[in-house]
């Protein structure tokens, strides 16, 4: 017989508003594997989880169950907790009483308390036959690969690299810098920007512990956290390699016709933007209209050393008219997000043009201005009250060419007038997009991607820099529009997430795996061909089903799968499954 | 194979040039427009009330009659168009008005006609490879600029013709016809549409900047699938003493353009009633029929 | 935290320093995040449990920094910590709550928000890590008549001729262990580290300083974070929308954004950046709480850059018919039992006049008033708000002038959660690479 403890959540008033919690701990402490039953305001807190370790000890308790909210939200917690008792954790678990009881049940106590009472004595049925498991140890590759050879990807090699671990960078492209590359200056250290990034790339490139490898791509990822294997090919037709501390190549480029492959231990995923296609803007003369050109066209005029000259005739424009929201905010016509950057870009194009054409006048139809930032509004004021940039709140409607001229028509809402310039040139402000390829290097990666085939973080608060592979990290515009210092930052923090992973020689992992049980295997094979993860296979000799425990994900296909039962999943065995629907019954 | 085909009262009153080429076209491409047996008219103006009973009665009796012959129907007027199919559009999905409005009318509805407009069944159906091989006049050097007003696409999301803020229907048909197609920034701004009844001076003012910015894009004459926009564009050039070829473009329908195109006698191509003749137009090409009677009314 | 936790976790010691009595930050204040509206605490909980159990850091609550003195170039530092005398014994306390229960004394409490009260001994917040109270010495009944002995005020002896005694004095009855100390002074430890993150967050203009909005004395004009408590299930009225002047339910609320922010001449200068989102979010819950109610919101520009924010703006405008007014709010005054806002709508050039229920500011971010103190201690740039200048704003976001010391969080400039999550953990990534290239050049 087992000595079961249970501990009843109020979670303030979110269990305890439905569900009688000290009836619950009354009935569920009649179980006869419960020794202890009681109640407690938030399990979670401090006193609560104190009130867990005191109880293991003073009831001699072999077994703990916390009826509370989702296993998802504090089933770690709570085996710490007992853990620090010194009980297995894996002699703890968690009754949802919470999401799947007193939330849907709002309106009938007397329900919510029996389903949470069943709830609770199921569990607890099933904790009084858990197996003492211990954590699963696995080795670990203390190199990392970085994905985007931007200031996104640059940053985070640059952090990994400097602690002294190996980095592989791989870049599509025959160059590092990614877009930022590509801009004249950054808003608020316009003239110094290129020069950071040229010594950024330098340091890069020289970087020991770097290896660069330029017109490449990842074509295959296999394995998993610790152990990626992945295979690179070159993108164009030659791939350039050169630096690094784990090739024998050294500082000058060499050219390598044959896909590599390498063992990492996580990957970095930086690959960054494009600009949205002009031609899916007919009505603003995309791809029709030659001086009609995007932001990032107008930022290779602005770059020092280039003069401002529309593509048409070369002559240097007088007026232009910057149109923000080009697509981006466009849920009918266009993409519904927004792209964040460019009303800090467009004041600062608008300035830059000013500056540099006397007597030239900027026009920018804008939706809201979305400059916030350390300095950005200030900045934005400045191109308003200091440089007259005449900013018009509105929408355009048409764009069209007229003679020489690029006639903009739109409307003014905050004056109620219809708006009609007469252009030199036009620049639109189109949203930053996924690459092309994302959607189907997330699913090389086994990241998922979102409606707008940006690649969707852990969480979106708390854990923006993970994805939900364990070991795949994500750094800048990849992952959603930004700008430089936000992605600056992403990048150093997935660098941390890939520190903190090699801080330990080995990793070590949840041993709640299937597992199988040879006796019973007649390897038919089922089990392979099921498991979504690649985690089985027929072993040779010993002709049975055996398990990678590594890959495993404890999703269970190979446990229904099996028709022999032989495919088992560690504390949630047949036996187990069944006692705990006799409790509910 | 023939069509069901609604003309609405403006086809059979003011525009009968646009029904009688139309239906004339529509004959010579084989497949014939055949008038629904008994029709009024759509109502004019798809409700925008929230309570929109009332003036939906017209277009699902029109629906049902639909129904009778096949549950398939064309117009050629845009703005039938529009009402009945957005019509259709609501009645299907709000099964609890048409039942209401079946109690009414006492003749059935089922929710389920289609209604097209005859340049989707060009391009659908025909094809404008296929017009193009009909055509045996093709209009080469006559500049020409599709006009698209508002209610022939708008709104997309119900309409699901064409893209309204860049449409290519009009241009496609026009091209296959060998017309030289001239784009111009106002080809899908409002002629002022009803207000040409309660304000007419502020149609004549959009019609102004609409044909002249036509003229500057070089266009010999604008072309339409709406005999609103026709009239409001048309009618407020009449006065004779502005000059015949500077002041003056001649507004003509899809239908009739077609027409000439096919090599259709000139009796089809309903040309007289324009307040801009437009038939000098036509004098230079070598037509099968009829040149012989162009610039008649004179 | 987020910063810590990184570097505890790479198997590197960290102390954490909070003035507050505990860890949390105004997280622990925010009812539901946005754009998920993911409740604020539950995922907070995990994160201030994990940091408060972590075996490699270690908690100086209630504590703030004395001195901190430079040993080396980089990387070596002596801190003097002061932890504030919290007058009970945590060592003793068990955080059993019967000291609050029986305290008969009751003040505005500042994690409310001035909506709620507290006891005179409190624990800081809900599920509060660590959980232990400490005793607000201003207004300790037992303290000040302590204090007036002292000075005189109460005579020494009273008319019966007996010693006077001090008054009060109920919690250092009922504590079972016996931990109140009234004796207990601020202590002082001294600690080596090799590299320090600053992460003093923010603060909110006070209201007094927006006299057109009431300068907080009408009652039913409340911040943003008051509104947050108002709608949080652990708040004051236990997750009820109620104003505070009469308990009533708000039938119509208007959210005044840009409250002293974008306002070189009256507020501050820049955008505060997150409070279009927490508006919409607010206006969002407050209309899941009363249904009958009607939302106004007055903004400038709605900044709503993120992944997933413009859809949830869009979520506030259509699913919850939150009405958008852009404009300004010029004045707002108490008539009867409603605020009257009089305010203009840009958009139709149309002035308007709301008779509002309850009205919320979103009230500009400022740095924490002590971060110009710190910023002195360590040799650290501010900018001419009080923001921690980094050594390169956009380049190297996170690394300070100083070497050795790094950046994170709204200290440096209003920023969201995810922002502040991402930069966090980048200033854990620099001081990880630095001890780690240390350990293998030792």
């Amino acid at each position: 017989m087992s000595r079961v403890g249970v501990f009843v959540c109020h979670c303030g008033n979110n269990i305890a508003g439905s569900v009688d919690v000290k009836a619950v701990a009354e009935e569920v402490g009649k179980h006869n594997n419960v020794v202890f039953a009681t109640d407690y305001k938030y399990m979670c807190s401090d006193p609560g989880q104190q009130l867990i370790r005191e109880s293991i000890e003073k009831y001699n308790l072999d077994g703990v169950v916390v009826a509370a909210c989702s296993p998802a939200m504090h089933e770690t917690t709570f085996r710490k907790t007992v853990n620090a008792a010194g009980m297995n954790p894996y002699r703890c678990e968690s009754a949802n009483i919470r999401e799947q009881c007193s939330w849907v049940h709002q309106n009938d106590e007397e329900a919510a308390t029996e389903k949470a009472i069943a709830i609770t004595c199921s569990i607890a049925e099933k904790v009084s036959s858990n197996e003492e498991l211990e954590s699963l140890v696995i080795p670990l590759t203390q190199r990392t690969l970085v994905i985007g050879g931007g200031i996104a990807g640059m940053q985070a090699a640059l952090d990994i690299a400097d602690a002294g671990y190996p980095v592989i960078l791989v870049e599509k492209a025959n160059g590092l810098g990614g877009k930022m590359a590509q801009l004249s200056g950054t808003y608020l250290n316009f003239n110094a920007a290129p020069d950071l990034l040229n010594q950024k790339i330098e340091r890069v490139t020289h970087h020991p512990h770097i290896q660069v490898i330029l017109n490449a791509e990842v074509s295959e990822v296999s394995g998993y956290v610790g152990n990626f294997q992945v295979k690179i090919v070159n993108s164009e037709e030659r791939v350039e390699n050169y630096g690094g501390d784990m090739d024998d190549s050294q500082s000058s480029p060499t050219n390598n016709h044959s896909p590599f492959t390498f063992d990492v231990g996580a990957i970095i995923v930086a690959t960054g933007w494009e600009p949205y296609d002009l031609e899916k803007l007919p009505e603003y003369g995309g791809g029709l209209i030659t001086d009609v050109v995007d932001g990032l066209t107008f930022e290779k005029m602005l770059a020092p050393g280039n003069e401002i000259r529309r593509p048409s005739d070369g002559k240097t424009p007088q007026e232009i008219v910057f149109v923000q929201c080009a697509g981006s905010r466009d849920r009918e016509r266009g993409v519904p997000y927004c792209s964040k950057v460019c009303c800090m870009y467009v004041a600062k194009q608008a300035m830059t043009f000013q500056e540099r054409v006397p007597y030239a006048q900027a026009y920018v139809f804008y939706i809201d201005i979305r400059s916030a930032g350390k300095n950005y509004d200030e900045y934005v004021q400045r191109a308003m009250t200091d440089f007259h940039v005449l900013y018009l709140r509105g929408k355009v409607s048409k764009i069209f060419q007229e003679g020489d001229k690029v006639m903009v028509w739109g409307v003014d809402t905050l004056s109620d007038r219809t708006v009609e310039i007469a252009a030199d040139m036009v620049v639109l402000a189109t949203p930053m997009t996924p690459p092309a390829g994302a959607v189907d290097l997330g699913q090389r990666l086994h990241i998922s991607t979102d409606a707008n085939s940006f690649f969707t973080e852990a969480h979106p608060k708390l854990r923006p820099v993970e994805t939900l592979t364990a070991g795949i990290y994500l750094a800048g515009a990849g992952q959603g529009p930004k700008d430089i210092p936000e992605t600056v930052s992403q990048a150093s923090g997935a660098a941390a997430k890939v520190l903190q992973l090699f801080s330990h020689d080995e990793m070590t992992s949840s041993p709640l795996v299937a597992t199988v049980i040879p006796e019973l295997c007649a390897a038919c094979g089922v089990c392979v061909n099921l498991c979504p993860y690649g985690a089985r296979q027929i072993h040779p000799v010993w002709n049975i089903a055996t398990v990678n425990s590594a890959l495993c994900q404890n999703c269970g296909a190979c446990v229904v799968g099996c028709p022999n039962k032989a495919s088992q999943v560690h504390n949630w065995r047949p036996d187990q499954l069944l006692a705990m629907i006799d409790e509910v019954l | 194979m023939s069509i069901a085909y609604f003309p609405g009262c403006t086809l059979s009153t003011k525009a009968t040039g646009y029904d009688i080429s139309g239906r004339a076209v529509a004959q010579a491409l084989g497949m014939p427009l055949e008038e629904l047996p008994e029709w009024q008219c759509c109502g004019a103006t798809f409700p925008l009330a929230t309570e929109n009973s009332m003036a939906l009665i017209a277009p699902t009796r029109l629906l049902a009659q639909v129904e009778k012959v096949g549950g398939k129907v064309t117009t050629l007027c845009a703005i039938c168009f529009h009402v009945l199919r957005r019509s259709q559009n609501f009645l299907e999905n709000h099964p609890e008005m048409l039942d209401r409005i079946n109690w009414f009318t006492e003749e059935p509805y089922s929710g389920k006609a289609t209604v097209t407009h005859f340049l989707e069944i060009l391009r659908d159906e025909l094809t404008w490879k296929g017009l193009s091989e009909k055509v045996n006049t093709p209009l080469k050097g006559l500049r020409v600029a599709p006009y698209y007003g508002c209610l022939l696409l708008r709104p997309p999301t119900e309409i699901k013709m064409d893209d309204p803020e860049n449409p290519t229907i009009l241009h496609e048909c026009l091209t296959a016809l060998g017309c030289d197609v001239v784009d111009f920034p106002y080809q899908s701004e409002c002629c002022g549409s009803y207000l040409a009844v309660s304000k007419p001076d502020l149609p004549e003012k959009l019609a102004g900047e609409i044909t002249a910015s036509a003229r500057r894009h070089g266009a010999q004459a604008l072309v339409t699938a709406c005999p609103l926009c026709q009239f409001n564009l048309d009618y407020p050039q009449r006065a004779k003493d502005q000059a015949w070829n500077g002041g003056q473009i001649p507004v003509l329908y899809f239908t009739q353009l077609m027409a000439v195109a096919l090599g259709l006698e000139t009796a089809v191509w309903g040309m007289e009633n324009h307040y801009v003749d437009p038939r000098y137009l036509f004098e230079s090409y070598q037509l099968s029929v009829g040149s012989d009677q162009l610039s008649d009314e004179n | 935290m987020q910063a810590a936790l990184d570097i505890a976790n790479s198997g590197y010691e960290v102390l954490m320093v909070e003035k507050e009595p505990s860890i949390g930050g105004h997280m622990a204040q925010l009812s539901e995040t946005f754009p998920t509206l993911d409740c604020a605490q539950c995922i907070l909980t995990p994160r201030t449990v994990e940091v408060g159990h972590h075996e490699n850091i270690r908690l100086y609550t209630y504590s703030e920094i004395e001195s901190i003195q430079r040993d080396g170039a980089e990387g070596d530092f002596t801190v003097t910590i002061r932890r504030r005398a919290a007058y009970i014994d945590w060592d003793k306390c068990t955080g059993c709550g019967a000291c609050q229960e029986k305290c008969p004394f009751k003040v505005f409490s500042t994690f409310e928000r001035g909506i709620g009260p507290r006891k005179v001994v409190y624990t800081h917040s809900p599920q509060a890590v660590p959980n232990k109270p400490v005793i607000d010495a201003e207004n300790c009944r037992y303290m000040q008549s302590v204090r007036d002995m002292q000075s005189g005020v109460i005579p020494a002896v009273d008319k019966q001729g007996n010693p006077a005694k001090p008054k009060c004095g109920a919690c250092l009855k009922f504590c079972p262990t016996g931990a109140i100390d009234f004796e207990q002074k601020d202590t002082l430890f001294e600690e080596k580290v090799g590299a320090i993150i600053v992460a003093t967050g923010y603060d909110l203009i006070s209201m007094e300083s927006l006299p057109e909005y009431g300068g907080g004395k009408i009652p039913d004009v409340v911040d943003g974070l008051a509104f947050e408590r108002v709608l949080s299930s652990s708040g004051p009225s236990a997750g009820k929308v109620i104003r505070p002047s009469d308990g009533k339910t708000p039938m119509e609320v208007v959210f005044i954004q840009c409250a002293g922010s974008r306002d070189p001449e009256r507020g501050v200068p820049y955008c505060s950046k997150i409070c279009c989102m927490y508006t919409a979010k607010q206006a969002i819950l407050y209309k899941h709480h009363v249904h009958e109610g009607q939302a106004y919101v007055f903004y400038i520009d709605t900044r709503t850059g993120g992944k997933g924010y413009e859809e949830f703006l869009n979520r506030a405008q259509e699913e919850d018919d939150v009405v958008y007014l852009r404009g300004k709010v010029s004045k707002l005054f108490r008539e009867g039992d409603k605020v009257i806002v009089k305010g203009v709508d840009t958009l139709s050039n149309l002035t308007v006049e709301i008779a509002a229920d309850m009205v919320v500011l979103a009230t500009a971010v400022i740095p924490r008033a002590s971060s110009r103190q710190i910023a002195d201690m360590l040799g650290l740039v501010m900018d001419e708000n009080d923001f921690f200048t980094a050594s390169n704003e956009e380049m190297e976001p996170v690394i300070s002038t100083v070497p050795g010391i790094f950046l994170a969080g709204a200290g440096l400039g209003p920023k969201d959660i995810p922002e502040t999550v991402a930069q966090a953990s980048g200033a854990a990534a620099k001081v990880l690479s630095m001890f780690q290239r240390e350990k293998v050049t030792a």
